[in-house]
C-alpha cells in the first residue's frame, strides 16, 4: 500500500469537500453520484491506478481510466487535482465560462488526465474496449479501468460492447459500476429494473466480483483483487455497492439529490460533515 | 415598432408540458414516453392524470423512438421526450428508418436545444439538430418562440398526421405571444411590419429580434420581423413576399449555420430571388459551459448582434 486506509479516507473526505463545494459554487451539476464514488476514486488514483503525472494522450505503459458516466465529473476533477494533474485553484472554475472544468468531462478544453468527451451516457466502454485493443497490438500490458452508472447501463451501447470484451477475451479491461440504485426519475428498480446485473454479465462472459465502494478497505482490496484476476481471458466486472450523496446525511437515502445544487445553508450543513484534510481549494 | 410586452417569463418546456397536458384530454390516442427526463420534460401533470397512457423507457432513447414507431401501429399518437441531443444525434437512424421513411406519427419532442442548456456544457447542447431533422423527408420541424406559442404547437402536432420534431428549451423567457393563438404548421408569423429590411428569426432568438427591432428603429430602421417557427415547410411565399418588399435579409436561429433556418432561407432566395443576406447563428462550433446569457453573448446571439448583421446586410444592399 502507498498509503494507510486513514491517509486515503482523509483524501476522500477533501474530495467530498471540493465536490459540494464546486457544485454549490455553479449552482449546478451533480453531486449525489459524486460523492458516492469519491472513495473509488480516492482508491483508484491513490492506490491502484498507474499513471504518468505528465499527461500524455497516448499513456503508453500507463494505465488508463475512462469515466463513461461523466456527469459526475466533480469527484474525477477533484481526484485530478489532488493527484497533481493541475492546480486545485481551477476546481473553482468548474462549469464555468471559459473553463476547463466543463460541465461534463472533454478533450476540447485540453485538462490533462481526460482522454475522451462523456456525457451522453453508455458510449464509455466501447472507448474502453477500443483503447484495450490499441494497448493488445502494441504490446502494452497495462489495465484499462472504467466506471459506469447503474442507470446508465440501460443504454443499449452498453450490451454490444459487454458482448464484445469477452468474446476477443479482453482481459486487461476493469469494468466497475456505480451501483446505487438510483438515477434521475427514481430507484433503477422502480424506472427500468436492471435485474440481476451479476448473472446478466456472467451470461455474457464476464468475471464479475462484488464490493462494497462506500469502505475504504473494501474498495481498495477489491480493485487490487481484480487486477489479480486479469490476464485469465476474461474481462472483469466489478459491481460495487454505493449509496449515492455518500458523506452527506441528508443527501443520502434517495435519487432527489441525482443533480441538484446545494444553497448556502445547505452546503454549510454538509461541510460540517466533511473534514477539511488536505485545504480548500 | 409594435410594441411588444410581457408580464411573465416561462421556459417553453413547460409549454410543452401544458399542451401535451392538454392534447392528452383532447384526444385519448395521445401516449408519452420518456428517457429518465420527466421532470426536465415537463411531463408530471399528463402522467398524473393519464398514468396508463404514459411509458417509462429508462436512459434508453434508440429503445424509445423504435416502441414510439411501433405505437403508432393500432393507432396511437406517441410524443417522445428527452433532450435535443439525445432526440435526434443519438437515434437518427432509428428515427431515419422507423419514424420518416416509415412515415410514422410519432411526435419528437426535444427540450433543452442549443446554448441556452447552459453549465452542461458542449456534450448536451445540441447545435445540429435542426438540420439533421430537416434533411429527413417528410419530417416537419418546428421551434416555438415562447410558452405560448410552444404550447399551441403541441396542440397542433397532436392533430397533424405525421412525423414532427418540436425542439424547445430550458430557460424561462419572456412570454409575449396570444395564449389563445391558433398554431398554423408551415405559416409564418408576422411579429412587425417594416419596409428596409427582413428580420427572419426561430425560437429563443424571435426575442432577441424584437429587442433588435426596437434598437433598430432608434436608428432610424425600419425591420420587418417574421417568426418562422416551422422551419419544414417552409413558408416561401411569406418570405418571398417580405424580401421582395425589403431587398435584404437576416436569418436568426440558436443553432449552427450550417444546416439551419438560414440555410433553409438562403435555397429558396437563391432559387427564386437571390438576396443579400446575414446570419445571425453560432459558427461551426461545438459549445461550453456556462449560463445560458453568457453563452448566448459570448457565440453571437444578443439583440446587439442582429442590430451589426443588419447594419452589415443593409450595406450591402446599398452597394
Ligand atoms: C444518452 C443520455 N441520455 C440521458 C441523459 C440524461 N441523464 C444524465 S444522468 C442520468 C441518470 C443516470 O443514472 P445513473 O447512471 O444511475 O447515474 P446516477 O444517477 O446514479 O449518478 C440521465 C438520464 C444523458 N446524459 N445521456
Ligand atoms: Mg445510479
Amino acid at each position: 500500500m502507498k498509503h494507510t486506509i486513514k491517509e486515503l479516507e482523509d483524501i476522500a473526505s477533501q474530495v467530498r469537500r471540493d465536490i459540494v463545494r464546486m457544485v454549490h459554487g455553479c449552482q449546478s451539476g451533480h453531486p449525489g453520484g459524486s460523492l458516492g464514488c469519491a472513495d473509488f476514486f480516492t482508491a483508484l488514483y491513490f492506490e491502484v491506478l498507474n499513471y504518468n503525472k505528465d499527461f500524455n494522450m497516448d499513456g503508453v505503459g500507463e494505465d488508463l481510466f475512462f469515466l463513461s458516466n461523466g456527469h459526475i465529473s466533480p469527484v474525477w476533477y477533484s481526484t485530478l487535482a489532488h493527484s497533481g494533474f493541475f492546480d486545485k485553484s481551477e476546481l473553482a472554475t468548474f462549469r464555468k465560462l471559459d473553463s476547463r472544468l466543463q460541465g461534463h468531462p472533454t478533450t476540447h478544453e485540453g485538462l490533462p488526465g481526460i482522454r475522451i468527451a462523456s456525457g451522453s451516457l453508455g458510449q464509455g466502454m466501447s472507448v474502453a474496449i477500443g483503447a484495450a485493443l490499441t494497448k493488445r497490438l502494441n504490446g502494452d500490458k497495462s489495465y484499462v479501468f472504467t466506471l459506469h452508472g447503474d442507470g446508465e447501463l440501460q443504454e443499449g451501447q452498453n450490451w454490444e460492447a459487454a458482448m464484445f470484451a469477452p468474446f476477443h477475451e479482453l482481459d486487461t479491461l476493469i469494468c466497475t459500476v456505480d451501483y446505487n440504485g438510483q438515477q434521475i426519475d427514481g430507484p433503477t428498480k422502480k424506472v427500468l429494473n436492471l435485474d440481476s446485473l451479476q448473472a446478466k454479465f456472467e451470461a455474457f462472459g464476464w468475471h464479475v466480483i462484488n464490493t462494497d465502494g462506500n469502505d475504504m478497505q473494501a474498495i481498495v482490496e477489491g480493485l487490487h483483487y481484480a487486477k489479480t484476476l486479469t490476464g485469465k481471458g476474461k474481462p472483469i466486472l466489478n459491481l460495487m455497492s454505493t449509496q449515492m450523496g455518500a458523506g452527506v446525511d441528508y443527501m443520502m437515502g434517495s435519487h432527489k439529490w441525482h443533480g441538484t445544487a446545494p444553497n448556502d445553508e445547505q452546503l454549510a450543513t454538509a461541510l460540517a460533515q466533511l473534514p477539511e484534510t488536505l485545504g480548500d481549494y | 415598432m409594435k410594441k411588444y410586452t410581457y408580464t411573465e417569463k416561462k421556459d417553453t418546456r413547460s409549454g410543452f408540458g401544458a399542451g401535451l397536458h392538454e392534447a392528452g384530454k383532447k384526444n385519448e390516442n395521445v401516449v408519452a414516453l420518456c428517457a429518465d427526463l420527466v421532470g426536465s420534460l415537463k411531463m408530471d401533470a399528463f402522467i398524473k392524470d393519464f398514468p396508463e397512457r404514459f411509458t417509462q423507457v429508462g436512459i434508453a432513447e434508440a429503445n424509445m423512438i423504435g416502441i414510439a414507431a411501433g405505437m403508432t401501429i393500432g393507432g396511437k399518437i406517441p410524443f417522445t421526450g428527452t433532450f435535443a441531443n439525445f432526440s435526434t444525434g443519438r437515434v437518427y437512424d432509428q428515427i431515419r428508418q422507423s419514424v420518416a421513411y416509415s412515415n410514422k406519427n410519432v411526435k419528437i419532442c426535444a427540450s433543452h436545444a442549443g446554448l441556452t442548456l447552459g453549465e452542461d456544457g458542449a456534450t448536451h447542447q445540441i447545435l445540429e439538430d435542426i438540420g439533421l431533422m430537416k434533411m429527413l423527408p417528410g419530417m416537419v420541424v418546428i421551434n416555438p418562440c415562447d410558452y405560448n406559442q410552444t404550447k399551441a404547437a403541441t396542440l397542433a402536432i397532436a392533430e397533424y398526421e405525421g412525423p414532427v420534431y418540436l425542439r424547445f428549451g430550458r430557460p424561462v423567457i419572456p412570454v409575449f405571444t396570444d395564449p389563445d393563438q391558433k398554431f398554423e404548421i408551415g405559416k409564418a408569423w408576422m411579429v412587425n411590419e417594416g419596409t428596409d429590411v427582413t428580420i427572419i428569426a426561430t425560437g429563443h432568438m424571435v426575442w432577441k429580434a424584437i429587442e433588435a427591432g426596437e434598437k433598430l428603429a432608434e436608428l432610424g430602421i425600419d425591420a420587418e420581423i417574421i417568426n418562422i417557427h416551422t422551419i419544414k415547410p417552409l413558408d416561401d411565399e411569406a418570405i418571398l413576399k417580405s424580401v421582395k418588399k425589403t431587398g435584404c435579409v437576416v436569418t436568426c436561429e440558436e443553432h449552427n449555420k450550417f444546416g439551419g433556418l438560414g440555410e433553409s432561407v438562403a435555397r429558396l432566395l437563391t432559387t427564386e430571388l437571390p438576396t443579400p443576406q446575414e446570419f445571425v447563428a453560432t459558427n461551426d462550433t461545438f459549445g461550453e459551459s456556462g449560463t445560458p446569457d453568457q453563452l448566448m453573448s459570448k457565440y453571437g446571439l444578443d439583440a446587439v448582434n442582429i442590430v451589426e448583421a443588419v447594419q452589415k446586410v443593409i450595406a450591402r444592399k446599398k452597394a
